[in-house]
């Protein structure tokens, strides 16, 4: 392992597969007991620092150091001194004077943790950074696909919307491809990034199209403010092409699964009564979050700096 | 007790290397821990049906604790006809030793259906050395339950604790200098059972 | 005023000569020279060149003094063997009257290290709205020329008609930053794969070629002189050729980092290599290097831009675009034209110094190596070879994109009028 997680690239299939196999050790090192907690990081400073709100993101990384015994400081912009100006350097230079192990950041714009990694000793986990990269959240997924169907190799995966603002889109198509999976993005044209022709994935436009070929569909959060920046005309037109709803999710094979990283726009791209399926796995990508995080700081922070 | 019953040839402190036991003495040791085990199940409850084995769990630490541990527990039923429970626990999460060690992969921690709690646990390792992997798995057993005593069995105890543990059932005690390494290997994890004693190559 | 023998230099990259600087103008050349207490610069093995002419440098001065000022951009300037800079109207306060071109112009003579010449904001405020007093900037002491909403494109398509038109009454020309603002809000980086990946707002190349293309159809439309700044695209290169041929009177720069770096700096995230327009491909720097090669881009100008660290240690997207030129462009330019063999010295000498000064119509500069003309000169060493150190640079600003590259070509000397601002490789003030 690369000593941080920046992306998804940072990771073979070698590593990618040591987060998968050690998240499901602690999932059943840790399934039905009272103490959920392991001393592995105690002693360790993992501080979350986190400059854009994600309350969700933020307490599975805090659940996951903590579960590992590791102290944690959350450092939200919000009210701090990173809200009167202070720069990423500066905060970077105080964590590291508090002798911070890891920094998880969380970072409106693409990059930070690149940047954040130059000025820190301690490992740097990106953990959502502008319109770039959500490498953990692309484990959890592939996790939670594994734990479903069993595989990843060769497994269909489409990755439905707003994929040119989205971090979770890049980080699962470089992670799943990596992992063996076949991924297809599927998007107006106006929300795939030009130059998505050069990613390890097939883009298509037609939702109606890929479905019965899709072993998963993972539906992609769709902002309301795209509309007005013309991205498509109205929210009903961008349902009804590319939302998924009891009628589209037929059209699936029996046993494929539909994920969304949360949160949803029920009745936007994605239809409560999909939500709330049988296939759908978006409470599991909650619970799976914890621990394949746990797997992660474990393998960066658990051994010798080599 | 016959001369055969012993390992077929000995290594004394600072020499070189050599087999300690062969495939053969493997399989002696494991009998003769397997009889003590059943011999101590029988003072938990004195009169019991099983002979108290329905009390006692074994609990492998991964990696070779583990196969070692399904051995002792598949000789018991040979000799006594009753099953006995087993079980592992990776310690790597409890390690103290991480940060000069570096990180390794989880193996499974599977406890029986029945738990722990309660029960006689005897905990399995292949080789007795610091101490410090039992001390992490007494740590791994207290976050998975409450035995009513715990006890370990080791097929090798070659000195050096660094901690105040003692081994309960000792396959074999090897004086051993801190330069040397013995190695435990199973058919399960190695293709072949035998105990070496080699000089670490540094 | 002392007089000067530089000896065995090679003007223009032709045979050795001698050349005599007397009373700031050169006085004569030939071979085996003396003149009575001249002081002799042995020159054997540098090049001679004209005293090279920017068309394109920010100085900061006056409002942000902290990252360059008008004297310390003037010996980075003399170092990279610049004669005359053209100092960009981007100030606070925006260069937009004849008082701030003015000033400008004053600090450029006290610091006497180059000509300093103002550029005059296109509009007020640099706002885009209304034309600002062209006219009294160009009947200033400062006699500006070249009018630039640098950093801004002058987007208007009517207003940028009537600059054209307005400037022509004084033999000026509007040099257009050409960047439709529409399609690069949030712009970031080069749109293509790299800013794919990298989850960067994209800086379509469109944006570029379609405000140049419509200035060429509204420069032929007016029979107005435009000059396009930082030429960043092949698609540019394309139309700037195909305007040339129709006879439209349109002149171009193109950046030094635009010849030799593309977008793959990016993926480094570090807003050092963060500029505007965005660094390109490797397609497009190979169009750029063309067209200099055939004159379809007429000069090189440095986009000599200073950012304080604070300005640059940070985010990308927070970020100031800009990098460092002047003290490197020369070498950057032997590294990808002179070397490669797509240039000789004396298209060096019409890229950097001729052709800048014409169209910046300073009579003074981008002279022939002649006797009789003023004495604005440079030597240089083509064989030495230097790792560019930020520290060590004369600018106030450590923004160079070229930090631990090793590039060609060193100034030993630079004259302004018969005067060394450099010697030895050394500002002398």
């Amino acid at each position: 392992m690369k000593r941080h997680l920046l992306e998804a690239a940072d990771l073979d299939r070698d590593d990618a597969t040591l987060v998968l196999d050690t998240a499901a050790q602690i999932d059943q090192a840790l399934a039905g007991r009272e103490v959920k907690k392991l001393p592995t990081l105690r002693g360790r400073t993992v501080v979350n620092l986190f400059y854009e709100d994600s309350t969700r993101t933020r307490i599975s990384f805090e659940l996951a150091a903590k579960r590992l015994s590791a102290d944690v400081i959350n450092f939200s912009a919000k009210g701090s001194s990173v809200s009167k100006g202070e720069s990423l350097k500066d905060t970077a230079l105080t964590l590291e004077a508090m002798g911070a192990d890891a920094v998880v950041v969380r970072h409106g714009a693409s990059g930070a943790p690149h940047r954040l990694a130059n000025w820190v000793r301690g490992s740097v986990v990106n953990a959502g950074d502008g319109t770039h990269e959500h490498p953990t959240q692309a484990l959890l997924d592939a996790y939670t696909i594994r734990q479903r169907l069993g595989r990843l190799e060769g497994v269909r995966v489409t990755i439905v919307g707003d994929v040119l603002h989205s971090r979770v889109a890049r980080s699962n198509v470089g992670l799943l491809h990596t992992l063996g999976a076949e991924v297809t993005l599927v998007a107006p044209p106006t929300l795939l990034p030009v130059g998505v022709g050069s990613w390890p994935a097939e883009v298509g436009y037609d939702l109606d199209a890929v479905l019965p070929k899709s072993d998963v569909v993972m539906m992609l959060r769709v902002q309301a403010e795209r509309m007005n920046a013309s991205y498509f005309p109205s929210a009903r037109e961008y349902s009804r092409r590319y939302g998924l709803d009891a009628r589209r999710m037929t059209a699936l094979p029996d046993d494929a699964i539909v994920m969304h990283p949360g949160p949803m726009n029920r009745g936007m791209e994605i239809a409560a009564e999909v939500a709330d399926s049988v296939r759908s796995t978006i409470v599991e990508q909650v619970a799976n979050g914890v621990s394949t995080r746990m797997a992660v700081l474990y393998l960066l922070l658990g051994g010798s700096q080599q | 007790m016959a001369r055969s019953s012993e390992p077929a040839r000995s290594t004394t402190p600072g020499s070189t290397s050599g087999t300690l036991f062969s495939s053969a003495d493997v399989a002696r040791v494991v009998d003769r821990m397997a009889h003590q085990l059943i011999e101590r199940a029988a003072t938990i409850d004195p009169g019991s049906a099983d002979g108290g084995l329905s009390d006692l769990v074994l609990v492998g630490i991964p990696t070779r604790g583990a196969p070692l541990a399904r051995r002792l527990a598949s000789r018991i039923e040979a000799f006594t006809g009753t099953s006995v429970d087993v079980g592992t626990a990776d310690i790597t999460l409890y390690r103290d030793d991480l940060r000069l060690r570096g990180v390794r992969a989880l193996e499974p921690t599977v406890l029986p259906d029945a738990g722990i709690d309660g029960r006689l646990v005897v905990l399995i390792d292949d080789v007795l050395f610091s101490g410090r992997s039992v001390r992490a798995a007494l740590d791994a057993l207290r976050d998975l339950g409450r035995p009513r005593s715990v006890q370990l069995a080791v097929l090798v105890d070659r000195g050096h604790r660094e901690l105040p543990i003692k081994a309960d059932f000792v396959g074999k005690n090897v004086p051993t200098s801190r330069s040397q390494q013995v190695k435990v290997h199973l058919a399960e994890t190695d293709g072949v059972d035998e105990v070496l004693v080699t000089e670490e190559v540094l | 005023m002392t007089t000067y023998l530089i000896r065995g230099a090679r003007p223009l990259g032709s045979d050795p000569a001698d050349i005599l600087v007397k009373d700031g103008r050169i006085a004569a050349i030939g071979d085996s020279l003396s003149a009575t207490g001249a002081e002799v610069i042995e020159a054997a093995g540098l090049v001679a060149l004209p005293g090279l002419v920017d068309l394109h440098t920010h100085l900061r001065e006056p409002g942000r003094e902290d990252a360059e000022t008008v004297e310390t951009g003037s010996r980075a300037a003399a170092l990279g063997g610049f004669t005359a800079v053209h100092a960009m109207a981007n100030t606070d306060p925006v260069a937009d009257t004849a008082g701030v071109v003015e000033q400008v112009w004053r600090l450029g003579q006290e610091a006497g290290l180059v000509d300093v010449v103002p550029v005059g904001a296109v509009t007020v405020g640099l706002g885009g709205g209304r034309l600002a007093e062209l006219g009294a900037m160009a009947d200033s002491a400062a006699r500006v020329r070249v009018f630039s909403d640098d950093g801004h494109c002058v987007s208007d398509p009517a207003l940028m008609r009537r600059a054209l038109e307005y400037v022509k009454a004084f033999d000026g020309v509007v040099a257009q930053h050409a960047e439709e603002p529409r399609l690069t809000v949030g712009a970031q980086m080069h749109e293509g794969d790299r800013s794919a990946k990298l989850g960067l707002t994209g800086w379509p190349a469109a944006a570029e070629e379609a405000i140049i293309a419509r200035d060429v159809l509204l420069a032929e439309h007016v029979g107005a002189r435009l000059h396009v700044c930082h030429v960043s695209t092949a698609g540019s290169v394309e139309i700037l050729r195909w305007a040339k041929s129709r006879g439209v009177q349109v002149t171009a720069e193109v950046t030094p980092h635009h010849l030799l770096l593309t977008d793959e700096c990016a993926e480094s995230y570090d807003p050092v290599f963060k500029v505007n327009p965005p660094l390109r491909t490797d397609a497009d720097v190979e169009a750029l290097r063309a067209g200099l090669a055939d004159g379809t881009i007429d000069a090189v100008g440095t986009d000599h831009a200073p950012h304080a660290v604070e300005d640059k240690e940070s985010e990308w997207a927070q970020a100031r675009p800009g990098m460092l030129g002047l003290e490197q462009a020369l070498s950057v330019v032997i590294q990808t034209m002179v070397e490669p063999g797509r240039l000789d010295w004396a298209g060096v000498a019409d890229r950097m110094s001729v052709r800048p000064a014409v169209i910046g119509r300073l009579g003074e500069h981008g002279r022939p190596l002649a006797p009789g003309e003023p004495a604005n000169l440079v030597l240089v060493d083509p064989s030495a070879r230097a790792t560019v150190d930020p520290a060590a640079l004369a600018s106030r600003s450590r923004n160079s994109p070229y930090a631990g590259r090793e590039l060609p070509g060193r100034v030993v000397a630079t004259f302004l009028r018969g005067v060394p601002t450099v010697l030895d490789g050394k500002a002398t003030k």
